[in-house]
């Protein structure tokens, strides 16, 4: 066959970096999960290939990726940081300076505030990491069906949407949260994730809408696929990019809502530990003790920082139009 | 009337009239087929009362220019047509004498790829671009047959290797983007076909290719249709194409039939303007210098019909009869049926030189 030359690497490469849809990438784990034989390991490779040698590259992704991977660590084991416990406290030593021995000084209630903030690390992440996986799961099947059936079906999905949006979701969290009496971390989530699906939905309604028309759905639809295994298997893949990269800045988004929220008294109560709840605690003290103020502000602006950075290298990975 | 009478190279039940009834029963008939689009400029009316007909082992090219309603006939067909805009408005399409259009949806979906298959133009944008090649054809087998995935896996392989995919084995985990054009195109035929269907339906099948693999695809699709004994409807608007590998031939213009028949007597003794103005337009070896006639003008709005023959406005041999009654498609020879006035005198014409 006059075919066969076809296959010169650098062709393929060059016909991959033009030619690729969006979200190539994330999509390997389900898809090449599946298929046995020889091929799998090969098609897993290349997906995975593709983002990762971009990402790798992004310097933007290595100090994020650091940053966070010191952050979850902190938020698992926050005993690998500190051994003094958090909850070891001595009223006579409270509101210290930063001293050689307590790094960050000690707070009210005289307890070990370095200790302390690491600790705070774990509700934050609970918080931002659930809020973010839920968001996911509504907007995919939200702007899945939206998308995908048009017509009476996105009419309702897209409304209630809008609906949703029109509540600015600080405002219905704080109503919502101030009715709740006892709030735990999972109570800020949910109430949290009531009120902020709608702007990632809208964009996974656009991303399925742009994928929707397109020829292999049509080549698809032409070949007997029914509408599960065309959204499953064509649809979904080919457009959840865009969603991902999102989801990753949205835990940053939503760890400085849940601080904000427990600042403004709402969220977390005591004896939690939190960065918001010793944001709270700081505030009568801003001129006497700074110290107080500046340390969980910093955690909870390094994390915020590292978690949007990420999203935002992994969305430009996923898109075949920042390829180079 | 006896020497426009076309000898035929195949089989003698090949070469039949296409609105009349043959004593095999057809596979697909399509009878009086309506489409409208609803746009903002009023009704489109895409395709006005088709009728066509295809046996099992037959080839129908359906000839015509963009815009002329082919394509969208190959998916109100297949039922992929996009509604709305679109809307049949009327007319029946049967297979093996079942009407697809009266046909629950879920039943007619098994139809699609099982039975009735297709394959388009652009073979890069019909695979989908995030699966393994192999997988998608491996997926015929697993949605329609149950398969397993080690067994689907293996059937596709063997698909891509009956389509002349070197190294099969090899190339079934890679991706759509890294095949060739030609190569592309062969896999969307393996998983066309992968189910053995009557009827196949090929939507301009080597436009996106180049020349030398045009003709490559085009016997494949010949030597699998053969094989396999589909019923295969090849939509082009390439009349080089069609020579080679069709039995009959139905040019289409602004949404009808302008002249059908089997596809000697199209070249030879063309019975309608409008095919007689296509055929004018290839370029000859033996043509020397000569100009190509092109056929002037654009076909009309599909908003906005002439009254007479759609083609009249076109038309160097247009009369006021063809301005304003429409001509009804009718059987001029046996097996050769044409949408025009005057039809005969243009096949008499030929046959008198003198």
């Amino acid at each position: 066959m006059s075919e066969k030359t076809e296959l010169d690497e650098t062709t393929t490469r060059d016909a991959r970096a033009s030619t690729t849809p969006p979200s190539e990438v994330k999509t390997s784990a389900p898809v090449g999960a599946g298929d046995g034989g020889s091929g799998r390991k090969e098609a897993e490779a290349s997906l995975w290939a593709d983002a990762w040698r971009s990402l790798r590259r992004n310097p933007w992704f290595l100090v994020s990726g650091a940053l966070l991977v010191v952050i979850i660590a902190m938020a698992v084991v926050p005993q690998l940081f500190t051994s003094v416990s958090p909850h070891a406290c001595d009223l006579s030593q409270n509101r210290q300076a930063p001293t050689a021995d307590q790094w960050f000084g000690t707070d009210i209630q005289g307890c070990d505030y370095y200790s302390r903030v690491i600790h705070g690390a774990r509700n934050s992440m609970i918080v931002g990491v659930v809020v973010s996986a839920g968001v996911f799961v509504i907007a995919v099947l939200v702007g899945l069906l939206a998308g995908y059936f048009g017509g009476w079906i996105d009419g309702l999905l897209s409304r209630t949407t809008d609906m949703v949006f029109a509540i600015p979701y600080m405002l219905g969290a704080l109503v919502f949260l101030n009715i709740i009496e006892d709030r735990g971390p999972m109570q800020v989530a949910l109430v949290l994730m009531l009120f902020t699906w709608p702007t990632s939905a809208r964009l996974m309604r656009g991303s399925v809408m742009s994928v929707v028309n397109s020829e292999y759905v049509m080549a698809a639809k032409a070949l007997g696929a029914g509408h599960v295994t065309i959204m499953r298997r064509h649809i979904l893949p080919n457009s959840l990019g865009p969603l991902i990269g999102y989801s990753t800045v949205f835990i940053g988004i939503i760890i400085g809502a849940e601080a904000t929220l427990t600042f403004l008294g709402v969220g977390l109560q005591q004896p939690a530990i939190s960065w918001g709840l010793q944001l709270t605690d700081a505030q009568s003290y801003v001129t006497s003790s700074p110290h107080l103020l500046l340390f969980p502000v910093i955690f909870v602006g390094v994390t915020v920082f590292a978690f949007m950075t990420l999203g935002d290298a992994v969305r430009d990975a996923l898109d075949p139009k920042s390829k180079r | 009337m006896d020497a426009a009478q076309p000898t035929s190279r195949k089989s003698p039940a090949k070469d039949e009239t296409m609105t009349s009834s043959s004593t095999a029963e057809p596979l697909l008939e399509v009878r009086d087929l309506q489409v409208e689009f609803r746009t903002k400029a009023g009704t489109a009316q895409a395709v006005n009362g088709l009728n066509v007909t295809l046996h099992a082992g037959e080839t129908l090219a359906i000839l015509g220019e963009s815009g002329s309603g082919k394509s969208v006939t190959a998916q109100a067909i297949m039922g992929i047509l996009d509604m709305p805009p679109g809307h049949i408005a009327g007319g029946e399409i049967r297979y093996r004498g079942e009407d697809l259009l009266q046909m629950p949806a879920e039943r007619r979906r098994r139809l699609r790829g099982m039975s009735i298959s297709m394959i388009f133009q652009d073979a890069l944008s019909s695979l989908n671009p995030v699966l393994p090649v192999g997988w998608q054809i491996g997926e015929m087998f697993r949605v329609h047959r149950g398969m397993k995935r080690r067994e689907a896996r293996q059937k596709a392989v063997e698909m891509m290797e009956r389509v002349g995919i070197p190294a099969a084995e090899k190339r079934a985990g890679d991706f759509p983007h890294q095949f060739s054009g030609g190569m592309r195109q062969r896999i969307m035929i393996a998983m066309a076909i992968a189910l053995d269907p009557d009827v196949l339906i090929a939507d301009e099948p080597t436009t996106a290719l180049d020349v030398t693999v045009q003709a490559q695809v085009m016997r494949l699709l010949k030597q699998l249709q053969e094989e396999f004994n589909m019923g295969l409807i090849l939509i082009t608007h390439d009349l080089g194409v069609v020579a080679d590998v069709a039995d009959k031939i139905a040019v289409m213009y602004a949404g009808r039939v302008m002249e059908a028949s089997g596809v000697y007597s199209i070249y030879s003794s063309a019975a309608h303007p409008y095919t007689r103005g296509l055929l004018a337009s290839i370029p000859r070896v033996d043509g020397a210098d000569e100009r190509l006639d092109a056929i002037p003008g654009l076909p009309p709005a599909l908003t906005d019909m002439p009254p007479g023959c759609p083609f009249s406005p076109r038309c160097a041999f247009a009369t006021d009869r063809c301005r304003t009654e429409r001509p009804e498609l009718r059987e001029i020879a046996e097996g050769h049926t044409a949408a025009c006035h005057y039809a005969e005198d243009f096949i008499t014409a030929e046959e008198d030189p003198a």
